[in-house]
């Protein structure tokens, strides 16, 4: 009965807490590593002054949005313009949950499992909750009553709502060769070498849903939902102090967890050569974490590189991207990894060239097809796909 | 009273409230929040029942797809408050009255007949998760032939809606 209450909820509790707050300061170190990193990338220092190499930066701003008056406007409607931060920031704190942090570790004859919650559904749960993010944008951007916020929040949530079923179909390829919805099933079924891994079998695939998560996380070339030049800062033009912060944090949670769910899914996990199964049942546990951990922040690191690298598309651009490219990319990978399989009898070899192919081909057809288009009426119109959202930025 | 009840009376309490303010709310979107409360709920409880997957389903497909596009409709439409009186007036008051006392009769006949029934206790006892795996194979050997024609469905409904779009633009033109 004592193992069982100790198991049940004293050890979870550890790990939820543990997990919640590494998130928290994941975020800080992602707030202090993107302003350093952007002064790196564009020749300058950035923030250094607070604390060794700026470090305590974010304490400093966390303690200075605390301490700023929290302005609520009188135009604004109340109840809802509190509410959306945290719409934001819940579901980016629990998605988290199913995540594999790692393999298992084993202290004092117990062995822990490094996973909040091994759900059944583990990636659905993962597509459910992060859909439900796009709330707390629209609702914050309706409830603020300021035409700017507005035009962020539904540019926000057509985008969203768009770069979603990408997201959804991309990972089906991976979901067929792993034969099952939990995420620790899919980790562990790539095995130790980074050749194995599912970012070679589904190449096409791996590509689509990372875009796809830039896109969802509103994180530059798509943060058309705050283009500061257009919109002010978008859905939270009317928010200041701690309101502030806490979507600012959701964003950086956000692409946390985005990162985690990538590496589970298409970077092998907490594999790395092996190496995560040296030393005994408790050290290959801390190791497996360690490189888990590693490989997140390699990608976090991607995050902020893509920043600095891409400019921002145009709405139609990202429209035209997400439906005519994307979308059939991950449709093909479906037919493709579904047919190889059974032809092939499951050959990683031979459904990892096949997709890669097949990928080009249709890209190839899509291009040709929209260059051909674009001939046949570039004496009309350029640009009829956004016209109704142009519509709207005319009327600004 | 296990844990499984407490949780039980909690999402089902939450369900009913949420129900309760969707109809409540003078205004459209605070209705379609209150809508995505009672859909989280009865996701709860379908995670109760052991049918994980259903639960999964009803987020994505319900909370986080078509409630986004009620709620954007909503906004681009901008619709106002309702007045006090609402939106009934006249014959459709009568008519709302009588379906709704219908409702409420076949709601009261269902929960009566619900409370003596020794099948749905034997169902809860045995709450074995259902798996996706189970799932699939229901859908793609016993349900096979349902499951694709309602593919063809909701794809000639997909085409029909592009086609309808694009001979208003041509009219346009």
């Amino acid at each position: 009965m004592e193992i069982d209450i100790l198991q049940q909820i004293i050890i979870p509790i550890i790990k939820i807490l543990f997990i919640v707050h590494l998130l928290i300061i994941g975020v800080m170190a992602m707030i202090w590593s993107e302003r350093r990193v952007s002064g790196w990338m564009q020749d300058r220092l950035g923030p250094n002054r607070v604390g060794p190499q700026g470090l305590l930066q974010p304490i400093a701003d966390g303690i200075k949005f605390l301490f700023k008056e929290d302005l609520i406007p009188n135009h604004v409607d109340k109840p809802l313009y509190v509410l959306a931060p945290a719409m934001l920031l819940v579901p980016a704190m629990i998605a988290i949950a199913v995540v594999p942090f790692g393999s298992s570790i084993t202290i004092a004859g117990i062995e822990i499992p490094l996973q909040i919650a091994d759900i059944n559904i583990g990636i659905l749960y993962i597509l459910a909750i992060t859909s439900l993010g796009v709330y707390g944008v629209v609702i914050g951007a309706w409830a603020s009553n300021n035409k700017y916020s507005l035009l962020g929040g539904l540019r926000s949530s057509a985008q969203m709502i768009s770069y979603e079923l990408t997201l959804g179909l991309a990972i089906i390829g991976v979901l067929m060769l792993s034969e099952s919805l939990s995420l620790r099933k899919i980790a562990i079924d790539q095995g130790a070498n980074p050749w194995e891994w599912n970012f070679l079998i589904h190449f096409p695939a791996f590509l689509a849903f990372t875009t796809a998560m830039f896109a969802e996380t509103n994180r530059l070339p798509f943060d058309l939902a705050e283009a500061e030049q257009e919109l002010v800062a978008g859905y939270h033009t009317e928010y200041s102090s701690m309101k502030f912060a806490i979507f600012f944090m959701a964003e950086y949670m956000n692409m946390i967890v985005g990162s985690a769910v990538v590496v589970t899914l298409f970077l092998g996990g907490w594999h790395f050569f092996g190496l995560e199964a040296v030393g005994g049942p408790f050290w290959s546990g801390v190791i497996s974490f360690a490189i888990f951990f590693a490989k997140t922040g390699i990608f976090l690191f991607v995050f902020i590189w893509v920043r600095w690298t891409l400019p921002r598309f145009r709405y139609d651009q990202l429209m035209n991207f997400g439906w005519k490219f994307l979308l059939p990319v991950a449709l093909t990978s479906i037919v493709v990894t579904g047919t190889l399989y059974i032809a092939t009898n499951g050959n990683r070899l031979w459904i990892g060239i096949g997709n890669v192919v097949a990928a080009f081909i249709v890209v190839a057809i899509v291009a040709g097809m929209l260059a051909m288009d674009n001939n046949s009426k570039s004496t009309v119109q350029s640009t009829p796909a956004a016209a109704p959202l142009r519509g709207l930025d005319a009327v600004e | 009273m296990n844990a499984e009840m407490i949780l039980f009376f909690i999402f089902g309490a939450v369900a009913l409230i949420g129900a309760i303010a969707v109809i409540s709310f003078r205004h459209p979107i605070y209705s379609a929040l209150s809508l995505i409360v009672t859909f989280f709920a009865q996701a709860g409880l379908f995670v109760l029942l052991g049918a994980h997957f259903v639960a999964a389903v009803q987020v994505i497909v319900y909370a986080g797809a078509i409630m986004v596009l009620f709620l954007f409709v909503i906004m681009l439409l901008n619709l106002g408050t309702l007045s006090a009186k609402g939106a009934l007036t006249g014959k459709l008051k009568g008519v709302a009255i009588v379906l709704g006392i219908l409702l409420a009769v076949q709601g009261i006949y269902i929960a009566v007949k619900a409370g003596n029934n020794t099948a749905l206790e034997s169902a809860q006892a045995s709450t074995e998760p259902v798996t996706t795996y189970k799932i699939g194979e229901l859908l793609f050997k016993d349900y096979l032939l349902p499951f694709e024609v309602t593919s063809l469905i909701l794809l000639a409904a997909l085409i029909g809606v592009i086609v309808l779009v694009k001979r208003d633009k041509q009219i346009e033109n």
